[in-house]
């Protein structure tokens, strides 16, 4: 809101522009009437040849000039404008928002409420729910979890059916609704640089890749004492800590051992958003669905 | 008593040269827009980088000198007298090419204030100010002792772009310097958006219409051996245009921060700003009525006509633009480049290159360019040019704006971001196209002016007698 002072300052320039645009064309118009008759020249004369005719303003452009004018009067008493007067529409931008949502909202009611009463296997097998799923998923997740939601490095595949926090209807939801935090400790403080390569060296035989068998098995020692905390004593991983399994060949980082090495020793953080503020919960719920469709689990 | 036209020929060249220059950066960034890897991975031809020194030399080093120029030329033609401080101008016109020359090397290493059309440092522009006041002195100081009774229309135009440019430059760039290649502007949130655009679309106003109307109103009746068709709409239309303008900054700003009132000021000011600016262009044009039959055999007037319509055209799209129900589909399009390039293009350059073509034989003393038919294939070239680069940004620009706000039942998007850009991507090609034979066009031009100076020693120019009329004469 405008102070009185501004307020004023704001109505008395503005009427006062527009209406000195008015008088300047009523005032000129006055003049050229009085001769319409000789068109003449000025009679000034500048660089030998450069001169002016004294012609009456073009009259179509005088009426276009006055209907500019008129409209601009009139969508002024409609429409804000006139420092704190809000117009008698009570018009604003943000009213205009709400009132767009409110509406998008209400013609989405129809399309949302089939699915309401309908549980998870009623919803995957339903082919208008997995289509509306896809958009979904196209407009909120795709972005990290690619279009095919197969994922990237540091964004995990959803399609696999393997699960770092769970893959129950529930622990699905829970993931949308509230996001999830994954973090990786950096150990290269707690394990040294030679207990590092022998942590990597475990972690490769844990998956099945080849690896020096001394230095896995002076690893697996290491990992007892450092790494089972989260990742199990089998390396196994724990789904409520979203500790990967690290006895598949399923990585989020990459199954090179530089990777591997890596994650070690500066730590790995994941970050998925949470959406139960962003998203109605038709929506998420139709998006659980839709995830769980495309894990094939 | 001569005419001082040694800075004039100056400026006409640099004109010609920095044309080329900005519209190859142009070209360079519209090639880049349909194939990204054309930055080489290098820092300083990213479009980041390339775009500001696009719009800068464009407007500043190729405008800029064609405006300085002009003014000097016809501000001495009609006040029948010899340019004032004729040191001062030299030092405009070497002052104006540092200017350039700072930006050029500045925008390309990134140092910029992220303000549009002011991303110059702080120290270039206190440059700026320095040399814009040398300009006013020169400029104001003919003005002065000038030896007619009446300052001829151009020259109001002139003075109005001179003194509303420095008002705009020295509010919009008031900055807290912290190294030399870095500032903070004093303003802050919606006010320094306001004050952003307040300047943004008054540099359209004044440096690119006020200022080439004052060209127009010179060179036209020149060409065409004419008188001006109306005086009273010279100046009805005159004041209308430069109180008028100063309001329709907002409309830049719709659906933003910026709070309601301010944005239905731009737009209704933006609206009544139509009649003020075809006020001008039916001067223009009914000054060459009656002279049609010249287009024929004077390309140079087709310049102008070009130039007066597409003047026309864009001043009637900018207020259609700046409704709220039509803004809202063309705002952040392409739709907006076109209109931005239907200015820029068709009314700035093309009047600029008409009036040189008018104003280069006659610093020589002659009334053609050395080709004439150069000039005329170099205006169906830039003609051709114009129509491909508008109608493709146009295209682009409502596709792009129909499928940003494409929504399903469900209220998905229809379409992903990336889906718009691969739509587009055939009408980046085509006006790549447009800007290449644009500035094909350019070097058409350069060649001709080159063997038009080139022919002989200028010759200097008696000043015309000094004429006094009665008020009413």
């Amino acid at each position: 809101m405008l102070n009185s002072f501004w307020n004023w300052f704001v109505i008395i320039i503005t009427v006062g522009s527009i209406l000195a645009c008015w008088w300047l064309l009523h005032w000129t118009k006055g003049v050229s009437d009085r001769s319409e008759d000789e068109v003449g020249s000025t009679g000034h004369v500048w660089d030998d040849d450069l001169k002016e005719l004294n012609t009456p303003l073009p009259r179509w452009w005088l009426h276009l000039f006055n209907i500019t004018i008129i409209f601009a009067l009139i969508y002024l008493v409609i429409f804000p404008g006139l420092g704190n007067f809000a117009g008698i529409k009570n018009w604003t931008q943000v009213d205009q928002y709400k009132a767009e949502i409110a509406s998008a909202t209400a013609a989405q009611e129809s399309v949302f409420g089939r699915f309401r009463d309908m549980d998870l296997e009623a919803l995957m097998a339903d082919q208008e729910a997995m289509e509306i799923g896809a958009r979904l998923f196209g407009n909120n997740c795709a972005m990290c979890h690619g279009s095919d939601g197969r994922g990237a490095k540091g964004f995990p595949n959803l399609a696999d059916g393997d699960w770092l926090w769970g893959g129950s209807h529930e622990q699905v939801m829970h993931t949308i609704n509230k996001g999830r935090i994954a973090a990786m400790p950096a150990l290269g403080a707690a394990l040294g640089e030679d207990g590092v390569r022998e942590v990597v060296a475990y972690v490769q035989q844990l998956s099945g890749q080849k690896a020096d068998p001394e230095m896995a098995s002076a690893g697996q020692a290491r990992f007892q004492m450092v790494c089972m905390a989260c990742h199990g004593v089998d390396g196994k991983g724990n789904q409520a800590l979203g500790a990967p399994n690290l006895t598949d060949d399923i990585w989020l980082y990459g199954s090179n051992p530089a990777e591997i090495e890596y994650g070690i020793l500066n730590g790995r953080n994941g970050l998925m958003p949470a959406f139960e503020n962003t998203l109605s919960e038709d929506r998420r719920n139709l998006l659980a669905a839709y995830v769980k469709n495309m894990s094939g689990s | 008593m001569t005419y001082n036209d040694k800075v004039v020929r100056q400026f006409v060249v640099m004109t010609v040269i920095w044309g080329i220059v900005g519209m190859l950066v142009g070209v360079i960034i519209a090639a880049q827009l349909w194939l990204p890897v054309l930055n080489f991975d290098i820092p300083w031809l990213t479009y980041s980088r390339l775009r500001p020194l696009h719009t800068n030399a464009v407007i500043f080093a190729f405008g800029g000198s064609a405006l300085i120029g002009t003014s000097f030329y016809v501000v001495q033609r009609t006040c029948h007298v010899r340019l004032f401080a004729g040191g001062l101008a030299s030092l405009v016109f070497w002052g104006w090419q540092l200017v350039i020359l700072a930006a050029a090397i500045s925008l390309p290493m990134g140092w910029t204030q992220g303000k549009e059309y002011a991303e110059l440092e702080w120290p270039i522009d206190v440059l700026i100010t320095v040399v814009w006041v040398a300009y006013a002195v020169v400029f104001f100081g003919t003005i002065i002792k000038r030896r007619v009774s009446h300052i001829y229309v151009a020259n109001w135009f002139y003075a109005a772009f001179i003194i509303t440019v420095a008002l705009l430059h020295i509010v919009n760039n008031l900055a807290l310097p912290v190294t030399m290649t870095k500032s903070y502007e004093v303003y802050t949130g919606a006010v320094d958006a306001m004050v952003q655009w307040w300047y943004g679309h008054n540099a359209v106003g004044f440096f690119l219409t006020a200022g080439f109307l004052a060209m127009m109103y010179y060179f036209v009746p020149k060409q065409a051996e004419g008188p001006v068709y109306s005086y009273r709409l010279s100046i009805v239309h005159f004041w209308a245009l430069i109180s008028i303008y100063m309001w329709a900054g907002p409309h830049h700003l719709h659906y933003t921060a910026l709070p309601d009132w301010v944005q239905s000021l731009g737009m209704v000011f933006s609206l009544i700003l139509l009649a003020p600016s075809w006020g001008g262009m039916s001067n223009g044009v009914m000054t060459l009525s009656g002279q049609w039959h010249k287009l024929r055999t004077d390309p140079v007037l087709k310049f102008m006509i070009v130039a007066l319509s597409f003047y026309g055209m864009s001043t009637f799209e900018g207020p259609m633009m700046s409704i709220k129900t039509v803004n809202a589909l063309s705002h952040y399009t392409d739709w907006t480049i076109g209109h931005v390039h239907s200015g820029a293009l068709g009314w700035v350059a093309m009047m600029t290159i008409g009036s040189l073509y008018s104003l280069t034989p006659r610093l020589m003393g002659k009334k053609v360019m050395f080709s004439v038919k150069a000039v005329d294939a170099h205006f169906w070239i830039a003609t051709i040019g114009i129509v491909l680069y508008i109608a493709s940004m146009w295209i682009a620009g409502v596709m792009q704006g129909l499928m940003w706000r494409a929504f399903n039942d469900d209220g998905t998007l229809t379409y992903t971001f990336i889906e718009t850009i691969a739509a587009t991507k055939p009408y980046y090609v085509i006006r790549l196209l447009g800007g290449t034979l644009f500035l094909a066009g350019m070097f058409i031009m350069a060649w001709n002016t080159f063997k038009t100076l080139g022919q002989a020693k200028a010759p200097e120019f008696k000043a015309a007698e000094p004429a006094y009329w009665g008020e009413h004469a």
